[in-house]
């Protein structure tokens, strides 16, 4: 087994004993960058001198007999809407694409305190508003499994990145399903924390309610490692909470035991692959079989959620995206009055999804449009949130799916909005209510595509989840899902499609 | 109902300073009418007497104590900054309509 | 036909926090541009805003002073407009749930006192500055930002529609300034911008009871120009009025050099703020106790302490004005009072030299030790020294700092009196003087003045004058 098939909790054990060097690690994981990002294109900067001399760093620290961290040497990838000093950071989008942030995200000062080398920033749909990665204003990311589809979004090149070992580990961020949705297209495991549980500071805001950051792993045990660094009170983010943060990898084992499940079934929700829905209840009947007890639950808003998540999302991101002006910061076009080059810096900056979403939060602000509109969301809102609670009066945790369908083709939906956003449908009502919520491989599509098993728990109840996902890698014969990767060699070196 | 975009596209568009070419406008006119549609599916539900949830962490806000922190070296603070001059931030002429906003 | 003149105000002022609304940097006037700002304040990706207490502190304390309802539940809200000198495109706000509601000031009008109500007191932030090259803003090829007071607490202070005049609106706003001066809140310094003031003017026909369109009169940089400024609109207005024609709904500048209201026309319906709950900050939400800690600690106002520094020290209306124009004034008279309790010779002294003298030497009267004007004035009573000394012992005493008394004990500047001392300069000068002994022994009485005036002139004036006289017809 090479290095960069190793999960992370065996690349920090290899470590820790001192039989590998984080040097030695970070240039296997550098090696496969170059061998397999050039096709698949999951990074939209790669920092391989950087990464290289932290490992140095840690292992020059470590040969003294320093107190380290367990992912002290263990490098990890960043998706590029998470703010690294003096590294740019693009959103995937042109109106950042020279942005040099003079500060860390929280949770990136947490990796560099932590020693974890940093690989690169990965790709995104532009500033995170997409399921395909396909909005990126650079190049879209190809999906592992089957180059011709996509990998899901908007953190598709972070999970791309961990599902074919250019990164042991990564970062996401998950406003309406961008990590959850992707990880489920790629066959790996993807954690949305409870709302506040990670600091938001650093990540460039999509929806301020919404967005929070998570991980990206191949392994349940490895999310809980990560969860341990970047977990916790931040005094910079009022919206932080401060709950105490327990061990994640502490009582992981097995032991299901009058664990109440509920089986969501969906409102009126169109376009569900029949083999989703199999692969939903396979997994309900794995639970049972070990002890825990099944039961139906109904989230009948489950469609309304989407209706009023893409309301409420736009529009803090049509105030939230206001900031790209042109003045301080970012593409500036020319113009002869402020309020010209204002116009054309964010007509020529920002890409046609971004825009889309301006255009409707915008109005749905507006005057005479409020109510009905906006106002109307938060209170939906406060329903689905009401469903939840009633929802885990009876089950401690929700199992339904990460995604309607597995991947589907690039550009099968460039051009129908609406389709698109259905994509996300499974993860909308989690997000608007707060929940942490879990994406962890469910099994084959018979096309031999990775299909996704979604797990909601109540807030702060992380650890149940990631419980549950193990759970489930122990079930197969095999883990982690590693795709083949044969189209490679079949193309020899030439990377063009 | 139908329901028509199209004549919201330039108003919208000014609120937000997003200048749009002419095929744009009339390709974003037809998507947000879809999109507004399904949006409008809330409508459906009954929301008497629910209250808004605006954040999802019921907690009151924290303060901070009033110690005053290093600011950014200039060069850092105006690092990102497309036009500069003596240290401030130049922007073009402003405009009587963007005035009265203020 | 004779009009009514509505005029409400929207008054910002900066609090006096050491760091901003929401983030460490520093408030201080004056700096190098754009070197007091950091990520939340430059509105950089990813920045988030956390709420200063002192900020909350000082919010609460000018609504307490302004007779404001206090809400112990308040929000934040996003005010969106573009424009340079705000960083992230909105404006950190409150809007529907702002922090007070209510409350008023007693202005002395002409006509004695008048209630002026408030509608509403709530926390905000600062954009930051645009420097125009050029004459003014309208014109300018370019305009420069600094983004040092981005971020500063600004209070909003919305009024009633309720002053009549523009000189109504001035002394308000003077009145206004003292409370919040007092209330220690805000330096108020309209000129450095720290206290602004936007109006709300509409004329309608007398004895109507439906409000006329109005028009925002902004740009008014000091007590005067809001007065000027005001009169002008209001002259405006009734030109347009009687002349048949309409006031239209619009925004004026205040001119300061042509003294007069520029029209800011904008395109219509430019100002749709969208407004919407900040997802950023969690709603604010007050203790009771720390409200009532705070009504607690909130000094005495300048009304009340005029109707108490009537009653305690005897003192007319106009004299205790005076003293409360300020709260360092007053003070300084209170303490003085304490160990000086001759309250109207103190009351001469503060009005008469004191505030000559702190005026001369570009003093503060902060800066003078209030116990030092009581030793002065008691050495005066008890006859140790004479008035022009004391006079001159004042002016060394505010210049420098010094005491009185030991000015007097060093420098031997007590007033000589008492027989043996003063005998044998008597007999000196009639020695020295005989033409002028003998004219007064003729019977001219000048000649006696000519001779107090020659020890005066010997002891530098410290002679007690009335035993000197005697003294004198004596020995003649």
């Amino acid at each position: 087994m090479r290095l960069y098939e190793m999960t992370a909790a065996e690349l920090s054990r290899r470590l820790q004993s001192r039989e590998v060097s984080s040097a030695e690690v970070v240039r296997s994981f550098l090696e496969r960058i170059d061998e397999v990002d050039p096709y698949l294109r999951a990074f939209i900067t790669r920092t391989p001198d950087l990464a290289l001399k932290s490992a140095g760093e840690i292992d020059s620290r470590r040969m003294r007999g320093e107190t380290l961290h367990p992912l002290a040497g263990v490098p990890i990838a960043v998706k590029d809407n998470i703010s690294t000093l003096a590294l740019r950071t693009t959103c995937a989008s042109r109106i950042l694409e020279n942005y040099i942030p003079p500060f860390d995200a929280t949770v990136v000062a947490a990796l560099k305190k932590a020693g974890m080398p940093i690989l690169g920033k990965t790709n995104l749909d532009e500033f995170a508003m997409g399921s395909s990665t396909e909005n990126s204003a650079f190049f879209p990311t190809r999906n592992p499994w089957d180059p011709g589809r996509v990998p899901g979004g908007s953190s598709g090149g972070s999970v791309v990145a961990v599902a074919t070992g250019m990164a042991p580990l990564a970062l996401g961020s998950d406003t309406g399903g961008s990590i959850r949705q992707p990880a489920s297209l790629c066959g790996v495991t993807g954690l949305r924390p409870t709302y506040g549980r990670v600091s938001r500071y650093g990540l460039v805001a999509f929806a301020s309610s919404l967005d929070q950051i998570g991980t990206v792993s191949t392994t349940a045990f490895d999310g809980a490692l990560l969860m341990n660094l970047i977990a916790g009170y931040d005094p910079l983010d009022s919206t932080s909470l401060p709950e105490e943060v327990p061990d994640y990898r502490a009582g992981l084992e097995p032991g299901l035991d009058k664990l109440r499940v509920g089986l969501i079934r969906y409102g009126r929700v169109d376009g569900f692959d029949p083999e989703v829905t199999e692969a939903v209840n396979k997994a309900a009947s794995m639970l049972e079989e070990h002890g825990a007890k099944v039961g139906e639950v109904s989230l009948p808003l489950t469609d309304y959620g989407l209706s009023a998540y893409y309301l409420i999302a736009p529009s803090e991101a049509s105030s939230n995206l206001g900031r790209y002006d042109g003045v301080r910061y970012g593409f500036c076009a020319d113009g002869d009055s402020i309020e010209a080059m204002f116009s054309r810096t964010r007509g020529e900056g920002f890409g046609a999804e971004v825009k889309r979403r301006i255009m409707i939060g915008t109005y749905a602000l507006s005057a005479g449009y409020y109510d009905a509109y906006y106002l109307k969301a938060m209170k939906v809102r406060t329903l689905i949130r009401r469903d939840y609670e009633k929802a885990f009066k009876k089950f401690d945790l929700l199992l339904g799916a990460a995604s309607p369908t597995p991947a589907f083709k690039l550009g099968e939906k460039t051009e129908d909005p609406l389709q698109m956003y259905l994509s996300d449908v499974c993860n909308i009502t989690d997000s608007l209510a707060g929940m942490p919520s879990l994406a962890v491989p469910g099994g084959f599509h018979s096309s031999g595509l990775p299909l996704g098993l979604q797990l909601t728990a109540r807030p702060m109840q992380e650890k149940l989840l990631l419980k549950t996902g193990r759970f489930f890698e122990e079930q197969r014969a095999e883990y982690p899902l590693r795709p083949s990767l044969d189209f490679l060699e079949e193309r020899g070196g030439d990377y063009e499609i | 109902m139908p329901f028509d975009f199209g004549k919201e596209v330039d108003h919208v568009a000014r609120l937000a300073r997003l200048s749009l070419e002419e095929d744009e406008k009339e390709r974003m006119a037809g998507q947000l009418s879809d999109i507004l549609k399904t949006a409008r599916r809330i409508q459906e539900l009954d929301t008497t007497g629910i209250e808004p949830t605006s954040h999802v962490t019921e907690r009151p806000a924290v303060l901070r104590e009033d110690r005053v922190r290093p600011s950014l070296p200039l060069d850092k603070a105006l690092r990102n900054a497309p036009r500069r001059e003596k240290g401030f931030v130049k922007v073009p002429r402003i405009t009587v309509s963007e005035q009265d906003q203020k | 036909m004779k009009y009514e003149v509505i005029i409400g105000l929207e008054i910002h002022l900066e609090l006096l926090t050491a760091s901003k609304l929401f983030c460490g940097c520093s408030t201080a006037f004056g700096r190098e541009p754009n070197t007091n700002c950091c990520p939340v304040c430059l509105g950089l990706p990813g920045s988030l805003p956390v709420f200063n207490r002192r900020a909350i502190e000082l919010a609460v304390t000018a609504a307490l002073a302004l007779n404001s309802e206090i809400r112990l539940w308040s929000r934040f809200d996003r005010k969106n407009y573009f424009y340079p000198d705000l960083p992230k495109a909105y404006q950190v706000s409150q809007y529907d749930q702002p922090l007070a509601r209510g409350g008023y000031l007693e202005v002395d009008v002409a006509v004695g006192k008048r209630r002026i109500n408030l509608e509403r007191v709530h926390l905000e932030e600062e954009a930051g500055k645009l420097v125009h090259a050029g004459h003014s803003i309208i014109g300018s090829g370019y305009s420069l930002v600094d983004y040092n007071r981005a971020g500063i607490p600004l209070l909003e202070i919305v009024t009633a529609p309720e002053m009549h005049s523009g000189r109504e609106a001035r002394l308000f706003l003077e009145d206004l300034r003292t409370v919040l001066l007092y209330a220690g809140v805000s330096d108020c310094k309209m000129e450095e911008g720290s206290l602004r003031c936007d109006a709300n003017i509409s004329l309608r026909p007398e004895g109507s009871s439906i409000l006329g369109t109005k028009a925002e009169v902004k740009n008014m940089n000091s007590f005067r120009s809001v007065e000027l400024a005001l009169d002008y609109e209001v002259q405006r207005q009734e030109k347009v009025l009687s002349g048949g024609g309409s006031v239209v709904q619009e925004t004026c500048h205040w001119d300061e050099e042509n003294k007069q209201t520029i029209t800011l026309r904008g395109k219509e319906g430019s100002s749709d703020y969208r407004y919407f709950p900040e997802p950023d900050l969690l709603p604010l939400v007050l203790e009771n106790t720390f409200v009532e800690d705070l009504g607690r600690s909130l000094p005495e106002l300048p009304s009340e302490r005029r109707e108490r520094l009537r009653e305690q020290y005897g003192l007319e209306k106009e004299e205790a004005f005076l003293l409360t124009a300020n709260r360092e004034l007053g003070d300084f008279f209170e303490k003085a009072a304490k160990a000086y309790p001759v309250y109207d010779n103190l009351f001469n002294w503060v009005q008469g030299d004191l505030l000559y003298q702190l005026r001369e030497n570009d003093k503060k009267v902060e800066e003078i030790d209030p116990n030092l004007l009581a030793g002065l004035l008691q050495l005066l009573d008890e006859g140790s020294i004479n008035r022009p000394v004391a006079k001159e012992l004042l002016a060394e005493m505010v210049q420098s700092g010094a005491d009185p008394k030991e000015m007097v004990r060093e420098r031997g500047l007590e007033r000589i009196s008492g027989r043996d001392r003063l005998l044998p300069l008597v007999e000196q000068v009639i020695a020295e003087n005989p033409e002028a002994v003998e004219n007064y022994r003729q019977g001219k009485n000048k000649a006696l003045a000519f001779l107090v005036g020659k020890v005066m002139a010997a002891t530098k004036g410290r002679a007690d004058p009335a035993e000197l006289n005697r003294l004198l017809k004596e020995k003649i």
